[in-house]
């Protein structure tokens, strides 16, 4: 079982590296990537850098191009397969239909990861994107439940990679327009959520407040940890009560799973946060590295190690943690 | 097909049922559907599979009959599907044998691969020409663009690629879905005995602002907008950018009164009133976030 872990820069990508990771992933500079955010990511000359750094190490490069191109963009979507065709990256993450066949038909030796922004949370769908494009592996969204990712991967031979921390999405990937309709930057055709250009903050009488493009998030009494206005992730009014109609602030942490994963064969256990910084990345791979190589030694034995996990919710938002959709009561 | 020449008279199409109605309100619902202003009648449980006030079989039933009275009928196909249960709803419907299957995830997609006539539905995230064409080799003869669609984007796919093209004209916008039931979550239930509430809800449960204002609405796994997205005085740009079929989505009032009023704008007969926008919304449309409106 591998260990994927995020770099939204240089330094991360190396820290990554240094720290265990098999493979790391990350994206360009533009609205090709699902964390398109201002200061984040990489040009060609540190991708070129950090696909020599990582090789050197023999670890492999992911590069992301899991959004949606369109009619008027297409190109640019077009020539990053082709750079990272060119530039040697290990494999690609793709969501759109016309971008897997266009890398496919041009690049036949270029590996093909079907981005969780692709929403296959089946095997037929699975199954489709191997026979047409030839997909290696596919990433499956947060939320299916072990059972769901279990029957998934009994009927496939595409390699399946499920995420094992960090930020939780709610809602299925690729399918959430939550962000588009609120502030007009949707996830699928330009990378972002919530995106910190719409953000507001304001102390009124009532209390501290975080707005979207004006939509009041949430609002917090004195002493209240105040969390970035992920839009799912605010309180809301549902008839007489207020509370987190969708999903509260906290962060995916599957680690108890790991025996689990490795018995049901999955393939790459992916850490989220391209976002976050190098040492977020350095300590939750360290972390992470050692608790697969735990869990492989140890099978149905292993337990996470208490100082893992407090490690852990030190990077968890609102120091929570859920399994997300793997545990049915979630749902 | 010409986009932008002689446009034949746009058609309009009702949505399917995204609520969980109690079986009379959905039968009593389609009886006037019957004599409405729809051309084409999108039928199915797309939103949740606990859902059993209609078995698949009675869905099928209600297709013939609208059939039989003229209207188009397609059986659409469940957007998340999680499990071999989920599947295998998928699979009765791509089989049907008898009506056109609009798919809503990849799933579908792949068991209807190679046979003709069937329908990218909106579900797919179809957002180029590349994509379409892709879908259109394996058998798809229409698509309904992504709900958050501008006009842009769909003049640039079809005027690439041209297809008979359907888009979402009027409703509360299905913008997202989840393994979370979010209704039954409001009432602290699992979602595995989730006691049905959502069908207290015909046009979803709101989810306001800590200021009050409507934001949302809640409908199960399927996350709504509060506003009704309305496009009614955008039929001139719809026709111009190669858009043949408008969508309604059924709502528990004014479905009826809404088809009639895009029937009217489409035929040049609206009377374009002012106030055929209040708390409406159609920000997509024009490449904005989709809760504003244009002036």
């Amino acid at each position: 079982m591998e260990l994927v872990c995020p770099a939204g820069s240089l330094p991360a990508l190396k820290a990554a590296v240094d720290a265990g990771a098999d493979w790391v992933y990350l994206g360009l500079r533009d609205e090709t990537n699902a964390r398109n955010f201002a200061g984040l990511n990489f040009d060609a000359a540190a991708l070129a850098a950090g696909l020599a750094y990582a090789h050197a190490k023999r670890r492999k490069v992911l590069l992301a191009l899991n959004t949606y191109p369109q009619a008027g963009t297409w190109e640019r979507w077009m020539r990053s397969v082709d750079l990272a065709a060119t530039q040697g990256v290990d494999a690609i993450i793709v969501a759109d239909l016309g971008l897997l066949d266009y890398a496919h038909r041009t690049h036949p030796g270029l590996e093909l990861h079907l981005s969780v922004q692709g929403s296959a949370t089946s095997h037929e769908a699975i199954n489709f994107y191997q026979q047409k494009f030839g997909v290696r592996r596919a990433v499956l969204p947060r939320v299916l439940s072990l059972a769901q990712v279990e029957y998934a991967i009994r009927n496939t031979a595409v390699e399946i990679e499920v995420f094992g921390f960090g930020g939780l999405c709610v809602m299925v990937e690729g399918r959430c327009m939550l962000s588009a309709y609120a502030c007009g930057d949707s996830p699928n055709t330009m990378g972002a959520c919530s995106p910190a250009r719409a953000v507001r903050w304001e102390e009124t009488p009532a209390g501290l407040e975080s707005r979207l493009n004006g939509v009041l998030i949430d609002r917090y009494a004195p002493g209240e940890h105040a969390a970035y206005p992920t839009l799912c992730k605010g309180r809301f009014e549902v008839e007489d009560e207020t509370y987190y109609a969708i999903e509260e602030p906290a962060s995916l942490n599957t680690m108890e799973l790991l025996p689990e994963f490795v018995r049901m064969g999955v393939r790459a256990v992916k850490i989220e946060g391209r976002q976050r910084s190098p040492a977020y990345v350095s300590q939750v791979t360290k972390v992470w590295r050692r608790a697969i190589d735990a869990a492989l030694a140890e099978g149905a034995q292993f337990a996470p190690r208490p100082d893992w996990m407090a490690e852990l919710n030190r990077h968890s938002e609102g120091s929570q943690q859920t399994l997300g959709a793997f545990s049915r009561p979630w749902k | 097909m010409n986009p932008t020449g002689n446009a034949p008279r746009a058609r309009l199409a009702l949505g399917p049922l995204l609520y969980h109605w109690p079986r009379a309100a959905i039968h009593d619902f389609y009886a006037q559907i019957v004599d409405s202003a729809a051309d084409i009648v999108y039928l199915g449980e797309v939103v949740c599979s606990r859902r059993q006030e209609m078995h698949f079989e009675d869905w099928v039933e209600l297709a013939d009959l609208l059939a039989a009275h003229g209207k188009e009928v397609v059986l659409s196909a469940q957007a998340l599907t999680e499990g071999a249960g989920d599947l295998k709803r998928v699979r009765k419907v791509v089989a049907n044998g008898r009506h056109r299957v609009e798919a809503n995830d990849m799933g579908a997609v792949s068991l209807l691969a190679g046979t003709a006539g069937w329908i990218a539905g909106p579900h797919l995230n179809i957002y180029n020409p590349q994509s379409l064409g892709l879908v259109m080799e394996l058998g798809a003869t229409r698509w309904v663009a992504p709900v958050e669609a501008t006009r842009d984007m769909v003049r640039g796919v079809i005027a690439a690629r041209p297809v008979e093209t359907e888009v979402f004209a009027w409703g509360r916008l299905p913008l997202a879905f989840s393994a979370r039931c979010f209704t039954a979550r409001r009432f602290n239930l699992q979602k595995e005995a989730c006691a049905f509430k959502c069908i207290d809800y015909p046009d979803g449960m709101p989810l306001n602002t800590r200021e009050g204002e409507g934001f949302l609405a809640i409908n199960g796994v399927q996350t709504q907008s509060a506003l009704f997205y309305n496009l009614v005085r955008e039929t001139g740009s719809l026709r111009e950018a190669g858009v043949s079929i408008l969508r309604a989505s059924p709502q528990s009032h004014g479905t009826m009164e809404a088809l009639q009023a895009l029937r009217d704008a489409c035929d040049g007969n609206g009377t374009q009133a002012t106030g055929a926008m209040e708390g409406c919304c159609d920000g997509f449309w024009h490449g904005r976030p989709g809760l504003e409106r244009a002036a």
